[in-house]
């Protein structure tokens, strides 16, 4: 066995030879390993220095040193050459950016969803919580305790579906026809202040149309306090239209009639198409009308137990699929429910 | 209510165009639904019918020679046979819009030669003015029309068609929408003519009228109108009646109904001759009465309708429709005249019950005046004195059990403040009153004591009045305000607020959401509910389906999805996940089902390979469960499932699903016998999570919990067991140890060189402690505890 140290000149012209071979990061770490490592040619000789005499060991670890500094310098070098020329092959390795990328599949609330939420947000915004009912209700809720006995002329606004079941012979159960009940239903069980929206189904029994379900969703509110006015209906009711629809919205106010609410109004937004003069949308009216509304009707509120003549409160209720098919420019509320998936995936 | 403006200009005088007036009565709640223009017939023109010869080529044509004024003399060639030489007529120039006679199809008017004769122009039948149908004979004009003058200068008219809410029942007469155009405008309106010459004899005497049941009927007025002649109304009054859609019928039944349209009250006249025992009875029916009514339909009657009753049995159904037996006919020649108040929803429930709605039980059903019978009854005899040459006789026989006070309201300056928010001044809120008809007195220092005028039988309370001020005076004119009182307490909304996270978690897993109908038909529930479950609970039935397709309130949405899903195949392969979140609705006994928030969700379709193409494993159970996994995830709870069996599904692919020991729900791979049902060629799994149910094992909020400074040592372990152990379980033993982190399956593997009827299972463990670095020899220790405790619970053995 050569006991005897390679020389410095040796392992000089043994690394540059091989490093000039290293054609790739692994051969290069070879390299390293059996020159640099902790067992390479270089260290080994550096470690043998001690042993040596005073003389030759100061000759020998100047060269020795000198040569580790250069085979490191060559080593970075040589590294970095291999890495550009990688990258280079990446780089010409050119892929078609135009291909699209792999699909994740992406799930959507129904815009009836998306609209209802928007809307109590925005109701949110000023005050309001929501709370629910149920959609198969009383007689007495859907209609007697909203002052429209059996036999009011007014319950032919309000076509209804009835269920073939009853409880002493006496309520009548229905599918209700609008969330109005709950008006009442909330005003049983809380005091003043109120102020609440309730979404919900709604159904009436009605022949559908291009603008017309039998199934609809509608959002009622309530607020009741003292010294609540018609300008704060006025007020509530075109902020809602401002935010949902924008800051231009023009809102208009016209005389209606529900039993429950006195006086009474149904409230239009100019048409989003035309601003107002006019077109098929509006029915060239210039006028799309969205909701109802009215002063609480001061009997209801006395049959809750409130003072009328200190508490008063407004209600209004709003039909979701009317909002959805105006913000959407939707042709026909018969798409919301056919489920259609070329039409949900739009929203 | 159909006003032709014509008709509405006798009673005020029209100051703003027709468009403005429909603006303004829509905004003061009368809402104008249509605006229908006939007469502006351009090119046709009123002519003076000259000389009528022979055509020299056909016998059933003739040639006319018109004046149309202006030194022109045109010559026509005309078919019809009622032509005449000096009459007037509706002359059509070259170049007139026309209706066709024959194709009802809108055409312009070219010269044209007929039958080798020129013909300059054309005189025109009713239909080719679009007036009616008629085409039998050409439109013959009154004698005095104007020589020359547009067509449209005397006939033609615009309709307004006004939407009457069910509390003004005054509006639906051309009176009362002539009040509310005043009040609009500012204008007066016209009262129409009463007056008449009463005749010797004394109606009392020629009749007696008798209430039996004054709580249906308030007031009965009975008039007499001898030597009646019962003909052809006159055709202005014809017009009018077909212009507000009513068909003439003879001049005393027009007489009646364009009463009723002017003024708003129902009228009946029966022939007096036909009055058995001269003596009228109103009450109600008694069982077993029958009716035979003008229109020829028979109807047997119950105890709650009120009949018109003569000496001898029924004659009309008060309020609904007269009889047969007493109508008038060209033979009549004394009138008995009926003007009557009723009890509006008596009036309604017997128009629904005999499914008759006629005009007036329509205006009896709200409510009417019970001074308007006297005010309708004097115009009409007015009328038939006029018309018809009858000698109205002496008085009339008035029965008013119904006798009200006067209604004075008292209306506070501060109410009207507080309900519309602004303080209306003094003399503008008695303008606004008087200008309706109302009488206003000022009652210092701060109130109102309004009479409303006898019409306005909707106006009850103060708050009535304070709308009409504010109606009048211009909801829009009224200013903006925000709430001002403080914001209620919170109460929070737990379900529901549970239900939106669900929807939300169920669409950031890739599904989209639909909603469908809440009804379905037996049918779509019997394919997915076994007969227990049907028996459980049997869906609430309707009494009046919109059809058969929607007459069950559904149990399930088990059936809404498979439907959805089956639409939306269109032939394709594609991955579909879709799911709904609404209410089941539950019967109970004596109650309001129970509405339950429930959510279902079914993923069909193959998965897709790079680009989306269709190409991967067709979705299964797994795939549900991935789904499943994630809703559950978000809401922060981990679900076990045991194999169940549902009807639905496909045995051995299904479970339920447990939260602790509550069931939420059940997941599953649809059977075949399903899907076929439904057309869906291709396997389908499904998932239903009971919202309610979930609510208690959802966690609040999230509790974090400190991450370990120290290192994780990662190991794998295979095991090999009995195939019908479940790996959940095995998961869930290897949990339970306390140096383990998580288990993780990632492999499981059938087949040589595991034995037949053994499966290997391999778990991807992570050793963490809290506190400390753990040590080989403590891993090695704590795995050998779970190989243990494997090999005892489930028979496992290490696979080498």
């Amino acid at each position: 066995m050569n006991t005897e140290p390679d020389s410095v000149s040796e392992i000089e012209s043994a690394a540059l030879r091989d490093l000039g071979a290293a054609a790739d990061a692994a051969s290069l770490e070879d390299w390293r390993v059996s020159y640099l490592g902790r067992k390479g040619r270089l260290t080994l000789l550096l470690r043998s220095l001690p042993q040596l005499a005073m003389e030759e060991r100061k000759v020998l670890g100047a060269s020795g040193n000198a040569l580790k500094q250069r085979l490191e310098d060559g080593y970075e070098q040589r590294r970095e050459a291999l890495e550009r020329r990688r990258i280079d092959e990446v780089i010409s390795d050119r892929i078609d950016v135009t291909l699209p990328g792999y699909p994740l599949p992406r799930g959507r609330l129904h815009p009836i969803t998306q609209t209802t939420r928007d809307m109590l947000a925005v109701f949110a915004g000023m005050g309001f919580q929501t709370v629910e009912g149920p959609e198969v209700e009383w007689d007495h809720y859907n209609f007697e305790a909203l002052r429209i006995p059996a036999d009011h002329p007014a319950r032919d606004m309000w076509d209804t579906l009835w269920i073939d079941y009853e409880v002493d012979g006496k309520r009548p159960m229905l599918l209700r026809t609008h969330t109005s009940p709950n008006q009442v239903r909330f005003m049983e069980t809380h005091e003043p202040p109120i102020r609440i929206v309730v979404p919900g189904k709604c159904y009436r029994f009605e022949a559908t149309d291009a603008t017309h379900e039998w199934m609809l969703t509608q959002i009622e509110g309530l607020a009741v306090d003292k010294g609540i006015s018609l300008t704060d209906l006025k007020g509530t009711l075109a902020e809602f239209a401002r935010r949902l629809f924008g800051q231009d919205r023009r809102v208009t106010f016209r005389c209606s009639y529900f039993p429950f609410v006195e006086p009474g109004m149904e409230i239009s937004i100019d048409c989003f198409i035309c601003r107002g003069e006019g077109c098929r949308t509006c029915h060239y009216g210039g006028w799309i009308e969205i909701l109802g509304a009215g002063m609480v009707h001061p009997e209801i509120l006395a049959n809750m137990g409130y003072d009328p003549g200190i508490y008063t409160g407004f209600a209004f209720g709003v039909g979701v699929e009317r909002i959805a098919l105006l913000r959407y420019g939707v042709d026909d509320i018969r798409h919301f429910y056919s489920n259609d998936l070329r039409f949900l995936r739009q929203f | 209510m159909r006003v032709p403006l014509r008709w509405l200009s006798e009673y005020v005088d029209l100051t703003v165009d027709t468009a403005e007036l429909a603006r303004r009565l829509t905004v003061a709640g009368a809402e104008v639904s249509e605006i229908v223009s006939t007469g502006s017939w351009a090119g046709v023109v009123i002519a003076h019918v000259e000389k009528v010869e022979p055509h020299p080529n056909a016998d059933r044509l003739v040639l006319a020679t018109v004046d149309i004024g202006g030194g022109e003399h045109p010559r026509v060639v005309c078919g019809a046979p009622n032509l005449r030489g000096g009459q007037k007529v509706a002359y059509a120039g070259v170049g007139a819009s026309l209706i066709g006679g024959h194709d009802g199809e809108p055409f312009v008017l070219k010269a044209a030669r007929i039958r080798g004769v020129e013909s300059t122009g054309m005189i025109c039948s009713e239909k080719e003015l679009g007036l009616s149908d008629e085409h039998e004979g050409i439109l013959v004009l009154p004698d005095q029309a104007p020589l020359g003058q547009p067509l449209g200068s005397i006939i033609g008219d615009t309709i307004i068609e006004v939407e009457v809410t069910a509390n003004r029942p005054d509006w639906l007469s051309i009176v009362g929408i002539a009040r509310e155009v005043a009040a609009l405008t500012g204008e007066r309106w016209r009262d129409p003519t009463l007056q008449y010459a009463e005749g010797k004899k004394s109606a009392a005497k020629m009749a007696k009228v008798e209430i039996a049941d004054k709580d249906l009927c308030f007031r009965y007025i009975g008039g007499v109108i001898e030597g009646v002649k019962v003909g052809d109304s006159p055709a202005w009054l014809k017009d009018r009646l077909t212009a507000a859609g009513m068909r003439p019928i003879n001049s005393v039944v027009d007489i009646t109904n364009y009463v009723m349209l002017e003024m708003g009250q129902p009228l009946h006249a029966f022939d007096y001759e036909k009055v058995r025992g001269k003596q009228i009875i109103v009450r109600r029916a008694r069982a077993g009465e029958k009716i035979t009514l003008i229109d020829g339909s028979r109807h047997d009657l119950t105890e709650n309708m009120l009949l018109i009753c003569d000496g001898e049995g029924p004659t009309a159904v008060a309020g609904v429709m007269g009889g047969g037996e007493s109508e008038v006919s060209a033979e009549t020649t004394t009138v008995f005249l009926e003007a009557a108040n009723f009890l509006g929803p008596s009036i309604r429930r017997t128009s629904q019950a005999l499914k008759l709605r006629t005009d007036a039980s329509t205006r009896f059903e709200k409510g009417l005046s019970r001074q308007l019978p006297a005010i309708a009854a004097a115009r009409a005899i007015h009328l038939m004195a006029e018309i018809c040459g009858g000698k109205p006789a002496q008085g009339i026989i008035d029965v008013f059990p119904g006798v009200e006070k006067d209604r004075r309201i008292t209306v506070t300056m501060e109410r009207l403040v507080k309900v519309i928010g602004l303080e209306v001044p003094n003399g503008e809120v008695r303008r606004i009153l008087s200008s309706l008809g109302f009488t206003c007195r000022w009652l210092p220092p701060d109130r109102f004591i309004v009479k409303p005028p006898y019409w306005r039988t909707d106006v009850m309370i103060a708050d009535d009045v304070i709308e009409e001020i504010a109606r009048i005076y211009g909801y829009d004119q009224l200013p903006t305000s925000r709430l001002a009182g403080e914001i209620p307490d919170f109460v929070p909304q737990p379900e529901r607020s549970l239900r939106e996270r669900v929807r939300d978690a169920a669409a950031d897993a890739g599904l989209q959401e639909i909603i469908t109908y809440s009804m379905t038909d037996m049918e779509g529930l019997t394919r997915v509910l076994g007969p227990e479950e049907m028996a459980l609970n049997p869906p609430l039935r309707l009494s009046n389906p919109l059809s058969r397709q929607f007459e069950f309130a559904r149990t399930t949405l088990r059936h809404a999805l498979l439907q959805t899903l089956a639409h939306n195949m269109r032939g394709s392969q594609e991955r579909i996940g879709l799911f709904e979140v609404a209410r089941v609705y539950l019967p109970r006994e004596g109650d309001l089902p129970e509405e339950r928030e429930t959510l279902c969700a079914v993923v069909s379709g193959r998965a897709s390979g790079r680009w989306g193409s269709p190409t991967g494993e067709q979705a299964g159970f797994y795939d549900a469960k991935m789904v499943l996994a994630y809703v559950l995830g978000a809401l922060g709870v981990s679900a076990d499932y045991r194999d169940s069996v549902d009807f639905a599904f496909l045995p051995g692919r299904t479970a339920e699903i447990r939260l602790g020991e509550d069931r939420v729900g059940s997941i599953g791979e649809v059977h075949p016998r399903v899907l076929s049902e439904f057309d869906i060629g291709q396997p389908a799994a499904m998932f239903e999570l009971d919202i309610a149910a979930l609510l208690p094992h959802v966690p609040e909020g999230v509790h974090h919990k400190p991450v370990s400074q120290y290192p994780a040592v990662e190991e794998d372990l295979a095991v090999i067991v009995s195939g019908d152990v479940r790996a959940g379980d095995v998961i869930g033993a290897i949990q339970s140890f306390p140096l383990v982190a998580s288990a993780r399956i990632f492999d499981v593997y059938t087949g040589e060189p595991v034995p037949v009827g053994r499966k290997s299972l391999a778990f991807a463990v992570s050793y963490q402690a809290a506190d400390r670095t753990l040590g080989d020899a403590e891993v090695a220790k704590q795995r050998g505890r779970i190989v243990e405790r494997l090999k005892r619970d489930f028979g496992a053995e290490l696979r080498a």
